[in-house]
């Protein structure tokens, strides 16, 4: 076992442990919290398949706007939180029957393909991170999909600000 | 070194537990906060494929970052009608936004 392996467990272990806790906890902020935990060992993997880039933006963008945004929302709705007697409804034993199924459907495809253990890895070029930008506006490869991403955070956040603003 | 497949076990996982959370909690932000768990899951394997086929083709990174910006729309828009929704019927249970229930 070697030290990426090692890593790998501990952020398995820190994903699935606190991805629980964002389940199962009573109270919103601290399922919230758990969040930022689960969102950061995922941020951990990114690191260990040399996306360097896309784990700068899972700390940036989830950690720093989206947990964040869900801390705000529980802030302004707090008044019902825990005073509930469960969080959770009554279907609660179907959908854990519902995600243990589909946890052993995914693990038995995934099982079924035969990834082997010792497969050559190819290295990651250095100059990823241009590859990257230039494959995100090159015509030949990415830039439609850039600039409807685009359009639709626009529209996310135009939509947004007009359903919550206060009409009165 | 980790084989491919581990991450995706560990995907599987996580998504699970994130389905759990949108098909069983109550309070509708807790569902919205599954719904982020399974696009993580989703995410890990997109950049577990990149790394494990042709680093050089950026295909698996340009998904993950196109997820990235539809999660981030989603939360601004799902929360926002969250906040309003609460606004008007003072309730954020899924299971008490029974408006148009026929």
């Amino acid at each position: 076992m070697d030290a990426s392996q090692i890593i790998f467990f501990l952020s398995a272990a820190l994903i699935l442990v606190s991805a629980l806790f964002v389940v199962t906890a009573r109270n919103l902020v601290h399922a919230a919290l758990w969040l930022i935990a689960t969102l950061f060992g995922v941020a951990v993997l990114y690191v260990l398949l040399e996306a360097g880039f896309l784990a700068v933006v899972q700390v940036v963008v989830y950690i720093g706007a989206i947990a964040i945004l869900f801390i705000f929302a529980v802030m302004l709705t707090r008044r019902d939180l825990l005073s509930q007697s469960s969080q959770t409804n009554a279907n609660w034993p179907v959908a854990l029957g519902v995600s243990a199924l589909s946890l052993a459907a995914i693990a038995f495809i995934a099982r079924g393909f035969g990834f082997s253990l010792d497969r050559p890895l190819a290295p990651v070029p250095t100059d990823s991170l241009e590859r990257l930008g230039q494959a995100l506006v090159s015509p030949q490869q990415f830039v439609l999909p850039f600039e409807v991403a685009s359009v639709l955070l626009v529209a996310a956040l135009v939509g947004a600000v007009y359903v919550a603003m206060n009409k009165k | 070194m980790i084989p491919l497949s581990w991450y995706l076990y560990l995907s599987a996982a996580l998504f699970a537990i994130g389905l759990y959370g949108v098909l069983a909690r109550k309070n509708a932000i807790a569902i919205l906060l599954g719904i982020e768990l399974m696009l993580n899951a989703a995410n890990i394997n997109l950049v577990a494929f990149w790394r494990y086929t042709d680093p050089a083709q950026m295909a698996g990174q340009v998904f993950a970052i196109i997820v990235f910006a539809v999660a981030a729309a989603e939360v601004a828009v799902g929360l926002s009608l969250v906040i309003s929704i609460y606004r008007a019927r003072k309730t954020v249970i899924a299971d008490e936004l029974d408006l148009m229930k026929w």
